[in-house]
């Protein structure tokens, strides 16, 4: 593969296929499998014990919140009259977005055939599955009266009443619930074939018998295999169009309602670009530091982030077209209430979180127009934090500055968050965090099988180019990586 | 008759059933997903049917060189969305307009547009669930017990290491001769697999 992509013939130049390799460092099947297990037998370094217990100190922040809010009401929140959504929708759709960005690249790119996407798609897909977590604290902790949140499903009962179909919330506790489930039972099929390298590597019994459990008897067979690649293939096509629903569900929750400055049809591509931007964003900045402290640069290498940066732009420009639409069409619909919801949000009250969302998430991602800025780990980690900020801001916007003003200016207010609004945002990445440290620790981080599967090593074909059908040369490289 | 179709439908699921010996089968290894794969197609073409190949990752064309058709699990996720599709319209329809029907601004009890999101969602929803569990119902999996994982070289199968399992449960197996003939093919190692037997400390 390296020779072949170095002789620059027209023949190796018209393949399309022949990309720069996935894998770098000339690693050994033996080597990724060694590399990715080992973190999760070693003995626990003391520092994931510091950052554990500061994640713990955040849930437990999350946990006290929490229970002062069911002990006093949502009285404790910085609602107000106009503003009767504040910081519960708002976090609740960050955390959604960033769930999205593990759903493109372990379905949507799976689909795409692009095979980078196996050295950052099981993390990424933890990322979904623990932020979807963290979402769902919100709307379940912002109805006021939590003892009767299982009225939003469909369960019989003595009142004989049934959930109301038509609203757009409903149809959000039905398409975040399913995005969730298929998201843990995808990740889970992608890693059963590596718990059971974890398996028959375990030393202890205690080991044995927890992966033995979960990888469920796993033996590689091809029999297995040809039911295993389809049903994978199937997911990925169930979760492409989900992923993109879930988002667009989301965004009715505005849209459908009459408010000035919700009610656009323009939300849901808006949204699901959102999405992915701020999932992305917060895939880079995980991965920068997994990736150091995990030492598998040569399994997630700059090439990777190069990609998942160039699609940050992407989406980047496309929700800063999307912010520049919603206004033309506001001045184009010649509604005075559109005009001025949206001239509010520029030089109103909130213009600083107006302008602290266009600058994120417009402006700082076009520095990755430049080759040099978007391999640059340190300036990348630092536009991806830039990102989650703003992404954050732009559902703080959305939110906020559409309600603050309503039709009766004597119904005017200024919202502003208590304690408790901004510590239980805090303590939801305590929660993510204490979920992301333990996959950390105990879960392969890498798709071991999947990596190997795209490996040029791994093509049967890859061993008979001498004509000969056993090319020694191959043979001995191969035969290396098995000694122990 | 059926305990015939049962033993096809376990081959089906890389599941064989030991002979009176004990001997469970031959399992040989293979240097390289080349030589399975070829070596998978010489056991087709002499006629074995109860065989399987391990390997840490899907191999390119085994399926082909095995002889296996396309997988059905796709006719269990048309299932599975189908009903889902179905119970997530039947379920809108009589809870909102048979059961408790409630008047919204004017609006029908039931109309299919605003049904359409958790119709949809119901539809994935029942085909992954269905896609999954069908999958490890196609492949006998959870199977906590497998003699193969008597053989130690076999924990690197996971790894890096390519095998081929004859079963004894094959019409064609013969412990000699296919011996000689897994190692005509180029196998490194060909151990005979025992089932039910103690497993020696590991």
């Amino acid at each position: 593969m390296n020779t072949a992509s170095k002789d620059k013939t027209l023949a190796s130049l018209a393949d399309f296929h022949d990309e720069a390799p996935l894998v770098t460092g000339n690693l050994k099947f033996h080597d990724i499998t060694e590399l990715v297990s080992s973190h999760t037998e070693k003995k626990t370094p003391l520092a994931w014990y510091g950052a554990f217990s500061l994640a713990l100190v955040g849930l437990m922040l999350l946990l006290i919140m929490i229970a002062y809010l069911f002990w006093n009401g949502t009285g404790v929140w910085g609602l107000n009259n106009p503003v009767g959504w504040g910081y519960a929708i708002v976090n609740f759709v960050f955390w959604v977005g960033i769930g999205h960005a593990g759903t493109l690249i372990s379905a949507i790119l799976f689909l795409f055939r692009q095979q980078w996407r196996t050295a950052i798609n099981r993390s990424a897909e933890a990322m979904t599955i623990f932020a979807v977590i963290c979402a769902l604290v919100f709307p379940t902790i912002h109805v006021g009266r939590v003892w009767a949140i299982y009225w939003t499903l469909p369960l019989p009962n003595q009142m004989g009443m049934w959930p109301q179909f038509k609203s757009p919330l409903l149809w959000d506790v039905f398409a975040v619930s399913t995005y969730f489930t298929v998201s843990l039972v995808f990740w889970y099929v992608g890693l059963v074939p590596d718990i059971a390298t974890l398996r028959d590597r375990a030393t202890t019994k205690l080991r044995r018998m927890v992966t033995g459990v979960l990888a469920m008897g796993w033996t590689g067979a091809n029999r297995h295999w040809r039911n295993y690649e389809k049903a994978y293939l199937l997911l990925a096509a169930l979760a492409t169009p989900l992923v993109l629903s879930v988002h667009s569900v989301v965004s009715f929750d505005f849209a459908v309602s009459v408010v000035p400055g919700w009610h656009t049809t323009i939300f849901p591509p808006y949204f699901v670009a959102g999405a992915i931007f701020s999932g992305f964003a917060m895939v880079v900045t995980l991965l920068v530091i997994a990736r150091k402290i995990y030492g598998v640069e040569n399994i997630i290498t700059v090439d990777h982030l190069e990609k998942m940066n160039i699609v940050i732009l992407l989406t980047g420009t496309m929700v800063g077209f999307a912010y520049i639409t919603e206004f033309f069409v506001a001045w184009y619909s010649g509604v005075q209430y559109e005009q001025y919801a949206f001239t509010n949000r520029m030089f109103g009250p909130y213009a600083w979180a107006y302008w602290t969302m266009m600058s994120c998430n417009l402006f700082f991602p076009q520095f990755f127009w430049f080759k040099k800025l978007r391999r640059n780990i340190t300036f990348m980690f630092i536009i991806s934090i830039f990102v989650n900020i703003g992404m954050w801001f732009e559902r703080f916007v959305i939110t906020v500055t559409s309600l603050h003003r309503d039709y009766l200016p004597s119904s005017w207010d200024y919202y502003t968050p208590t304690f408790v609004d901004v510590l239980t945002f805090v303590g939801t990445f305590g929660l993510f965090f204490t979920f992301f440290l333990l996959f950390l620790r105990f879960l392969p981080i890498v798709a071991v099988s999947e990596v190997k599967g795209v490996m040029p090593e791994a093509d049967p074909h890859f061993y008979d180019h001498e004509g000969d059908g056993h090319d020694a040369a191959h043979a001995v490289n191969v035969n290396a990586g098995q000694k122990q | 008759m059926l305990n015939q179709l049962a033993t096809e439908v376990k081959a089906s699921m890389s599941i064989y059933d030991a002979q009176e010996d004990e001997v469970y089968g031959l399992l040989a290894e293979f240097a390289h997903p080349g030589e399975l794969l070829h070596a998978a197609a010489a056991v087709r073409e002499a006629g074995y049917k109860h065989y399987d190949t391990h390997s840490p990752f899907p191999i390119h064309g085994m399926d082909k060189a095995m002889g296996l058709g396309n997988s059905i699990i796709g006719w269990i996720t048309l299932v599975g969305g189908i009903t889902g599709l179905s119970l997530a319209t039947l379920m809108q329809w009589w809870m909102g307009a048979q059961s408790y029907p409630i008047g919204i601004s004017g609006k029908p009890f039931f109309s299919i547009e605003p049904s359409i999101p958790i119709m949809f969602e119901l539809t994935v929803l029942l085909a992954a669930l269905l896609t999954v569990g069908g999958m490890f119902a196609l492949n006998g999996l959870p199977r906590p017990y497998n003699p193969l994982f008597f053989s130690k070289n076999f924990l690197r199968v996971t790894d890096d290491a390519f095998f081929l399992h004859i079963a004894a449960s094959d019409r064609r197996f013969d412990m000699s001769s296919t011996e000689a003939f897994l190692k005509g093919l180029g196998a490194s190692h060909v151990e005979t697999i025992h089932d039910r037997e103690e497993e020696d400390g590991v």
